[in-house]
């Protein structure tokens, strides 16, 4: 794996005189019902050398394209820039800047030695002329290029939002082809981006819903191979698979990791009945947290692993319910109108997401913990099973089209349920599992 | 009245829709849906101990409402006929597919699947078939074998498929 050398750059010095902002330093609120994305520019990053020009300019091109992505950016033209960056170094004409209504200005260089690539870059406030933060670099192999502009677009989104980032993330899922009574399916992972698509299993076998671990290098899954779905763990660095050894029951399915990477959570079926587990990896052992004859199923930690979310139509029809992570009594928490599944706890603690079913319509929402606060975010003839970026922001899940030319793509929506957009996968995508923030 | 003529209208689609089918290569695993392709459907439609017969005189598949895995009175007497000839035929055994449309999230229909199959399965055994010749497998709505996305389907789609996978003798 590559290997990134972060490092302030020290004795960087502000080039021109602080001016006080009217209404302190950029930020752009993101609680606060955001309606006009922040306009920002970003002037090709500034190449050392022919070597560099190449990668300055796609490492450009992928930072606005991020910040662009998110909705909540909107990117000026560099056909209206008064002002060149030709030096990393220079002085900044702010006014030139103001002139065209940028408010973040994003400056870079790029240095290529061999196959070694350093990337340096500074946010500023133009109102004030203060930067955001410290100068930074990153540095790692050519061909890691598009993860050192992850990285970048990360630092620029974080200064001006307050909260973490996103773009240097991974998203396993499912790539379908072939039409719906005969859909080939293989594992893959790629960029949150859709870029750097990789195949981890063949299209032998049905495989499903893929789930990262914590730290993202390993994945669970859900395969056919044996004939029946069960559980397996893949090590994604070395593309290893193993079975994971289910007790007394043929089908095992819907696994996910707790939170210490330890432990999962998932469904077993014995005797058509459909309860949940819970399996420490380490030994191989099993317990059983439920015990009913409903169909317990899709089951999610919260972050500090004391609870889980679930599904269960233990009351007639599927809804959400929680319970301590080692079992125990549950507590439904959805009321509203219709059938409720796939409840995914977020990144931050406070919001389920879940795939609803009501009136012949799927969506996809977010609600409290206690219930509360329901909110629809996505409406579809079949939207199913969110999953969240790691700052719990922006929420990717599978659509699916209707008749016989139906397809699956991959969807993200913020979840304000603005900027809803397709992930570009090569093939259809389904089954979404968005991993953490790399190292 | 309505609904008990709706479930007969059902049942009797079932029993038309294996009959239908005389195509042998899409017979067994394919028409199951079974993605292993292990289905058996060897023999002559008239031979009443070929799996063609099992298949598609007797009625390999039963079909449920929406959401439900009880067996109405049609998919009891499939499965009567099913129980009838595997008993005449001991020397093989059976998986049990259990299906659903796809009006659902993948892990509720995948549960649901199991239920059907299930149910399928604990009649044959009520009706004397040895449970250890009977396996049930459930797909969810991986594998419809209707495409369409209206009720016309989604009926085909929510089944239990008993596919002969072998023979107790080899």
């Amino acid at each position: 794996m590559m290997r990134f050398l972060t490092s302030l750059l020290l004795g960087l010095t502000l080039l021109t005189a602080p001016v006080y902002a009217q209404n302190g330093p950029l930020r752009l609120e993101l609680d606060q019902g955001i309606i006009e994305p922040l306009p920002f520019a970003v002037p090709s990053f500034v190449p050392d050398g022919p070597a560099a020009a190449q990668y300055a300019q796609d490492i450009t091109r992928v930072v606005a394209a991020d910040l662009t992505g998110t909705g909540l950016f909107r990117e000026i033209s560099s056909d209206a820039f008064i002002s060149r960056v030709s030096s990393f170094e220079a002085p900044l004409q702010f006014a030139d800047w103001k002139a065209i209504n940028a408010e973040a200005l994003v400056t870079g260089a790029v240095n290529v030695s061999g196959n070694r690539l350093t990337v340096r870059f500074r946010v500023w406030d133009v109102f004030s002329g203060q930067e955001l933060g410290n100068g930074l670099q990153f540095a790692g192999t050519t061909d890691g290029w598009r993860r050192m502009a992850h990285k970048v677009a990360d630092q620029v989104y974080s200064r001006v939002t307050g909260e973490g980032g996103y773009f240097d993330s991974r998203v396993a899922f499912v790539s379908e082809s072939g039409p719906k009574d005969q859909r080939l399916k293989r594992l893959a992972i790629m960029d949150y981006d859709g870029a750097n698509v990789q195949y981890l299993t063949d299209s032998a076998a049905i495989v499903l819903a893929p789930r990262f671990s914590p730290t993202g290098d390993r994945l669970l899954y859900t395969s056919y191979e044996t004939g029946q779905p069960r559980i397996y763990v893949l090590d994604v660095d070395r593309v290893r698979r193993t079975e994971l050894n289910t007790p007394g029951g043929t089908m095992s399915f819907s696994p996910r990791f707790s939170p210490d990477g330890r432990s999962i959570v998932y469904s077993l079926i014995q005797g058509g009945n459909t309860d949940l587990w819970k399996m420490d990896l380490a030994s191989g052992q099993s317990v059983r947290l439920t015990n009913t004859p409903a169909i317990e199923t899709a089951p999610s930690y919260s972050p500090d692993g004391s609870q889980i979310v679930f599904e269960s139509d233990r009351s007639g029809t599927p809804q959400l319910y929680i319970m301590p992570a080692n079992g125990g009594e549950a507590t439904r928490i959805s009321f509203g109108q219709g059938r409720y599944g796939t409840p995914v706890w977020s990144p931050r603690g406070d919001l389920v997401a879940f795939t609803k079913q009501n009136k012949g319509r799927f969506h996809i929402g977010v609600m409290r913990t206690d219930g509360s606060e329901e909110r629809l975010l996505t409406s579809s003839f079949l939207d199913e099973g969110p999953t969240w970026s790691p700052n719990g922001r922006v929420i990717m899940f599978t659509r699916e089209t209707q008749g016989a030319s139906g397809r699956a793509t991959l969807y993200s929506v913020d979840i304000s349920g603005r900027n809803l957009r397709p992930v570009r996968t090569p093939d259809g995508g389904s089954d979404p599992s968005w991993g953490p923030l790399q190292n | 009245m309505n609904v008990l003529g709706k479930v007969v209208a059902l049942g009797v689609l079932g029993i038309l829709a294996a009959c239908t089918n005389n195509d042998p290569s899409t017979l067994g695993g394919g028409l199951g849906g079974g993605a292993n392709g292990g289905g058996l459907a060897a023999g002559s439609p008239s031979d009443p101990r070929s799996p063609a017969y099992f298949q598609q005189t007797v009625g390999d598949r039963v079909l449920f409402s929406i959401d439900q895995s009880t067996l109405t009175p049609q998919a009891q007497t499939v499965l009567q006929g099913q129980a009838d000839w595997l008993l005449a035929n001991p020397d093989f055994v059976a998986t049990i597919e259990g299906h659903a449309d796809e009006q659902g999230t993948r892990e509720y229909n995948l549960a649901l699947g199991a239920r059907r199959a299930n149910a399928a399965r604990e009649y044959l055994i009520s009706r004397g078939v040895a449970g250890n010749r009977l396996t049930t497998v459930s797909f969810g709505k991986e594998r419809p074998i209707e495409i369409c996305s209206t009720e016309d389907c989604y009926s085909k789609n929510r089944r239990a498929v008993t596919v002969l996978t072998g023979s107790t003798l080899g």
